[in-house]
């Protein structure tokens, strides 16, 4: 059978990651000190874990409304007006989905018509242009850089946008710059879109995770754009839930109720369990999320310090779990850099070109491990520069 | 006082000055100055290794012995308390509430060594009016350290 003339063209021009094969073979190496994980290292605090055991000793082992349960719904729009400032009607505007990643997916399925333009600020997580490849779009990469911070710019996006640009994803804080948009930056960019019937899909899943002292934004809160933007968030990397596949996405009616149809015949509903455990999570999750974020805080501060101390310059990561350093001073591309590394000192980071073209000349180390493991792997990068 | 150092060192009493300072946005002489203050303040008391004895050959055994004690007129029990925390044997002390007033952590080479203690010194105490003997027989945990289980990270390198 020439399978290559019944699958999709459009499924088979995607490439599949290059990232996975060097990962496979740091797996088959002794003594691999990984930088590599985009999960947290916490387990799912037990309070949470609790309330999904609970509901299956009491037998909540059906299906719930294609939206999801009623009270996570009513939860979240508690838990966003808390944090973020955001009012959604739990009725018709919120969907909980499988994952951060299915609201993405949703969203960008819902609006995109073939050769339809969505502008992806790069480098960001990897989802976002096979996701708009698979119905047809067309992505409109615009490259962020160190020197903004890595934020998206009025001016860069005014450039990007055309007659056929239907969306704009925002990925931030952003994986895995570790960038971030300020309420003023926000409030640039709202300022290009609001005259527009372009549409926001803001992947806010490090929302919880920003640092020093600065809360993240919602783009939705600012003027004028509520109307038009799909917030996605999710439980994952806020409450350490990654396994539980739980996120949900805010927006209009209008837009909502497209979302919700394609999620009620691809997916039907999000997995019950994880659903309960959710509700534990808003409700009573702030204590452990400080906790975490105490955490996080500090070991940022020691991988950002060991690497501008070894001479890799590394910018202050504002938000989610990673660091960001610049190897371009070695003189070798970030996907050398990782091999040599890995083969040298057996320490796996992704190459930033995993991310976008756009990340070339970095490397992403996350920081979700204990302060000994940082350590060490710090001290093996430092070996392994003295040898190039 | 900073609990967020305090929590650090509670973790890895090992970990450097410079580590510290980094890990709290101070400098070393600010984390040096704490420390010093906590010190002298008794609030840190002493720096300690978590040790699994049962990975060594040599004898360890350690019991919880939980004491009646008739307190006395104005001293309460602070009294027998202070003569239980001197013998060398003992490692921990505490007042409880509940059905018996003192626990008292033992430690000796053999389960022999313990029992000989508690009758010949502990339960001859004037004031301690009946003590309960129950020895530790495996240790899973100590000092917020998991002794069993390999820790290993389960996570895989997906690209996330």
């Amino acid at each position: 059978m020439d399978y290559s003339k019944i699958l999709s063209p459009t499924v088979q021009s995607i490439k599949p990651s290059g990232i996975r094969k060097f990962f496979d073979i740091a797996e088959t190496m002794q003594d691999v000190i990984s930088l590599g994980v985009g999960e947290p290292d916490f387990p799912t605090p037990w309070e949470i874990r609790k309330a999904g055991i609970l509901s299956l000793e009491s037998g909540k082992t059906r299906y719930t409304s294609n939206k999801g349960l009623e009270v996570l719904r009513r939860e979240i729009c508690t838990y966003l007006k808390r944090k973020y400032d955001l009012e959604y009607d739990y009725q018709d505007e919120v969907l909980v989905t499988v994952g951060g990643s299915e609201a993405i997916d949703g969203a960008i399925r819902a609006i995109t018509c073939l050769g339809d333009e969505i502008i992806i600020p790069q480098p960001s997580y990897v989802c976002y242009e096979p996701m708009v490849r698979l119905v047809g779009g067309v992505p409109v990469i615009i490259e962020t850089n160190a020197e903004h911070d890595f934020k998206l710019t009025p001016e860069d996006l005014r450039a990007a946008i055309t007659p056929r640009t239907k969306a704009v994803i925002m990925p931030y804080p952003c994986n895995p710059t570790g960038g971030i948009m300020a309420r003023e930056d926000l409030e640039k960019v709202a300022e290009v879109l609001k005259d527009t019937n372009i549409v926001v899909i803001s992947d806010e899943i490090y929302a919880e995770l920003t640092f020093g002292g600065k809360r993240h934004v919602s783009i939705a809160s600012i003027d004028g754009m509520r109307e038009r933007t799909v917030v996605v968030n999710g439980f994952s990397k806020s409450f350490s839930m990654t396994g539980w596949r739980m996120g949900y996405a805010c927006g209009p009616a209008p837009l909502m109720q497209q979302i919700t149809k394609i999620h009620q015949f691809a997916i039907m509903c999000a997995p019950t369990t994880a659903q309960y455990a959710a509700i534990e999570a808003l409700k009573n999750g702030d204590e452990a999320v400080a906790a975490m974020m105490e955490e996080y805080d500090m070991r940022r501060r020691l991988i950002v310090a060991g690497f501008n101390r070894i001479g890799l310059s590394c910018r202050e990561p504002k938000g989610a779990f990673y660091a960001f350093p610049c190897i371009a001073s070695t003189g070798l591309s970030s996907e050398e850099f990782c091999e040599r590394l890995l083969y040298a000192e057996k320490v796996a980071v992704v190459p930033g070109t995993a991310f976008g073209q756009g990340g070339e000349g970095f490397i992403r180390a996350s920081y979700c491990y204990s302060t000994e493991h940082i350590q060490e792997a710090i001290r093996r990068i430092e070996r392994f520069l003295k040898t190039i | 006082m900073n609990t967020k150092l305090l929590k650090l060192i509670n973790k890895d009493s090992r970990t450097d000055i410079a580590t510290l300072a980094t890990m709290l946005g101070l400098t070393e002489a600010e984390v040096q100055k704490e420390i010093a203050e906590m010190e002298k303040e008794g609030i840190i008391r002493g720096y300690k290794a978590v040790i699994d004895w049962d990975r060594l050959d040599s004898a360890y055994v350690s019991a919880i012995i939980e004491l009646k004690v008739t307190p006395k007129a104005g001293l309460g029990f602070e009294d027998v308390a202070a003569k239980v925390m001197k013998y060398p044997e003992v490692e921990s002390v505490y007042l409880m509430s509940g059905v018996y007033d003192l626990s008292v952590v033992v430690k000796g080479k053999t389960f022999h060594d313990v029992a000989r203690f508690v009758a010949k010194e502990l339960s001859t105490i004037d004031s301690v009016t009946s003590t309960a003997t129950h020895f530790v027989l495996r240790r899973y945990k100590e000092m917020d350290v998991e002794l069993l289980g390999s820790g290993k990270d389960e996570r895989g390198s997906y690209l996330l």
